[in-house]
């Protein structure tokens, strides 16, 4: 038959490509890492002299040259003061970031705890040497030396900035005003096709939060650690919370739009967003930490384990946490400073630091910052019986499906 | 006497019809074999290998894990059946909508409103896609135009049959206008003449005569709703169809999501079979 063809040349192709492929694929072997020993990758020992551009990864807001407002623009001064071009490839999600990274054409990321880990398993970024980042002696401590940005007391990367994920109501909708998560996973909420949550492996954890302040029997200890059990508990809060979901956000002027639309009463948020909604001045919204407190995200700069401009890369970490463009960055991005000595900087909003919980360390005490959950737990305890990020991506699946 | 290399040249194709051929075709055809069928080849053999759970890095390792997966896992299979569903659905909402409009349009219509209506019908073609969507977002959100008017249905399954019906409109009335605009009068004029009423005449005579256009515009509905994952994300609310699956394995399993994009791939070939005797291919 005439229009059959097409379909037996596929069938020809597909068949020719799959031979020589076969005969060319050799495997270059990846080991998965069931304990967690990173990759041997050296750490620079001293600077040179710049080599004149740099690669960049980045969070949309985080590198500004006056693409979004003109007088936004932190990137001409670095480039005039280091003669270093910076190139900016803007990332959508963690897991994107991580696929841009795998290229080996970038010199540095601004991961989030989500990546930082895999990143540093698949030997894709290098330990940091702090001592050639001046800026680091003022970034706070209780930002160094984490889980998430250092293995076995080598730090990984520097620290940029951190946020909470807070509990967004609209005042006018939900009363009495929710103190609790229990709010969003209440499986008879009253506010039953107005409840939104965040679209990712990762807002697993919000549930194993909840779960581990209310239901201490499931012995969930960090909620980024959790047995096959603990995650199931999590999976089962979560599909009886889906039939109340609007709608999953992942973009955040999606977020900001629904409240404003009247789609979204109360949901998982950013400081920045609720900060948004309240400019558009549509609806009355709130955003409180609840007293389960919540997760959050601390971003970190990596620099890569292949990098062409190491020493271009090095400078702009330091540039990018120094007080005053640490501040300009914080600010235009609605984000809590890692610089300690950021807040000094701040030029529109006296409340900013206040407002941020900036130096507040009591405040964050409660909020547990994105981690990549791997086989070995990540709450210390140096158990390795804990559900992985693979599996936390096939439970949301599920969940969704 | 010297003869220039270019007229030896033309001479030589002139003379071997097959060289003609060859340095006319080789082009487009090495596009078609490299470019679109080799990327084609390329996906269906990735999806034979896997990833390392944690670093997501690619392992060139021969296996058959990730079509086991799709076959066992009901994920796969609730996401499958629900995407098959909603192509269907927005198919038939298609034809059911551009059937009278076609006909209106070809038959009815004067000249002058014909021009006008044809123009209306495409001018949604002019508009990008994300606008669209995000009008029917807007329309479909809480207190928006639907919710006013009629009530809305919310973000779900039938939003998203509604505005993917929207944006294929124009690909299964253009096939059926042209059809019935070429049907020939004598046709209609000889089932009157045999005493057919006008129900009867449509079913016998039009409807037989159109149905290869109606399959062509059908493909166009059937397969670019398979394969969408943005109108889903808009207005799908917490639905998920294959396209986002697809996506959202993409930069973590490569793999898994060249494996689970030979799902459409199937039904769509699967569909193009079963249409194939129908002769409605000479329409597309």
């Amino acid at each position: 038959m005439r229009t059959l063809r097409p379909l037996a040349a596929l069938a020809a192709t597909a068949a020719l490509l799959l031979t020589g492929a076969c005969s060319a694929s050799k495997s270059p072997g990846g080991q998965t890492p069931s304990g967690f020993t990173p990759p041997r990758v050296p750490m620079r020992q001293s600077l040179g002299a710049g080599e004149g551009s740099v690669d960049v990864v980045a969070w949309a807001g985080y590198v500004e040259y006056g693409q979004d407002s003109k007088t936004v623009d932190w990137v001409t001064p670095f480039t005039k003061a280091t003669g270093c071009k910076v190139n900016l490839k803007v990332a959508g999600t963690s897991d994107e970031m991580v696929a841009l990274m795998k290229t080996g054409q970038y010199d540095t990321v601004s991961a989030s705890g989500d990546a930082t880990l895999r990143l540093i398993a698949g030997g894709d970024v290098a330990p940091v040497n702090t001592k050639l980042v001046p800026n680091y002696a003022t970034v706070y401590p209780g930002l160094k030396n984490q889980p998430w940005n250092s293995v076995g007391g080598v730090p990984y990367g520097i620290p940029h900035g951190r946020g909470a994920n807070l509990l967004m109501y609209n005042t006018a909708k939900v009363t009495p005003a929710p103190t609790s998560w229990g709010a969003v996973f209440d499986p008879n909420s009253p506010y039953k096709g107005h409840l939104t949550a965040y679209d990712d492996p990762i807002y697993i954890a919000d549930a194993a939060l909840y779960l581990m302040k209310t239901k201490p029997s499931l012995g969930i200890r960090n909620p980024y650690a959790l047995t096959a059990d603990q995650l199931n508990a999590a999976v089962t809060l979560l599909k009886d919370q889906k039939p109340n979901v609007n709608a999953y956000w992942s973009d955040y002027t999606k977020e900001q739009a629904s409240f404003d639309s009247g789609d979204f009463w109360l949901g998982t948020t950013w400081e920045v967003i609720q900060q948004a909604v309240a400019a558009d001045g549509k609806v009355k919204t709130a955003a409180i930490l609840p007293s389960e407190g919540s997760t959050g995200w601390s971003d970190t700069w990596m620099v890569s384990a292949h990098a062409q401009h190491p020493n271009c890369a090095y400078e702009w970490m330091n540039y990018i946490v120094s007080p005053s463009v640490n501040a300009q960055v914080a600010e235009y991005f609605g984000e809590a400073p890692a610089n300690s000595q950021a807040c000094g900087y701040i030029k529109d909003n006296p409340n900013f630091c206040a407002d941020y919980h900036a130096n507040d360390e009591s405040w964050w005490r409660n909020v547990y910052y994105w981690n990549t959950p791997t086989r070995n737990c990540v709450d210390g305890s140096g158990r390795n019986d804990c559900t992985d990020y693979a599996q936390w991506v096939t439970a949301w699946n599920e969940i969704k499906s | 006497m010297h003869r220039s290399p270019v007229r030896r040249l033309a001479g030589a194709l002139h003379r071997r019809p097959g060289l003609r051929l060859t340095a006319l075709l080789s082009a487009p055809m090495a596009w078609l074999v490299l470019a679109y069928l080799g990327s084609l080849g390329v996906l269906l053999l990735s999806a034979f290998w896997t990833t390392n759970d944690f670093t997501s890095q690619v392992e060139y390792v021969w296996n058959t894990d990730n079509f086991a997966n799709i076959l066992s896992d009901p994920v796969y299979r609730t996401v499958a059946l629900r995407t098959l569903g909603i192509a269907v659905g927005v198919t038939v909402v298609d034809g059911a909508l551009a059937l009278p409009m076609a006909f209106y349009m070809a038959r009815v219509a004067r000249p002058r409103s014909r021009r006008l209506l044809l123009v209306a019908v495409t001018a949604p073609l002019w508009a990008g896609y994300l606008v669209k969507a995000y009008a029917w977002w807007v329309m479909l959100s809480h207190g928006g135009v639907l919710d006013w008017a009629v009530g809305t249905p919310g973000f779900g399954v039938p939003a998203v049959v509604i505005t993917l019906s929207y944006l294929w409109l124009p690909y299964m009335v253009l096939p059926l206008y042209a059809a019935f605009a070429q049907l020939p009068d004598s046709v209609l004029d000889a089932s009157a003449d045999l005493g057919a009423r006008p129900w009867r005449t449509f079913r016998s005579v039009v409807l037989p005569l159109v149905k290869p256009a109606l399959i062509a515009g059908s493909i166009f509905t059937f397969s670019l709703s398979l394969g969408d994952y943005l109108t889903v994300q808009i207005v799908g609310g917490t639905t998920q169809m294959l396209g986002n699956v697809i996506a959202s394995d993409v930069t973590l399993n490569l793999p898994m999501a060249a494996a689970v994009s030979c799902v459409p791939v199937l039904l769509i070939v699967g569909y193009l079979l079963a249409v194939r005797r129908t002769g409605a291919w000479e329409n597309l």
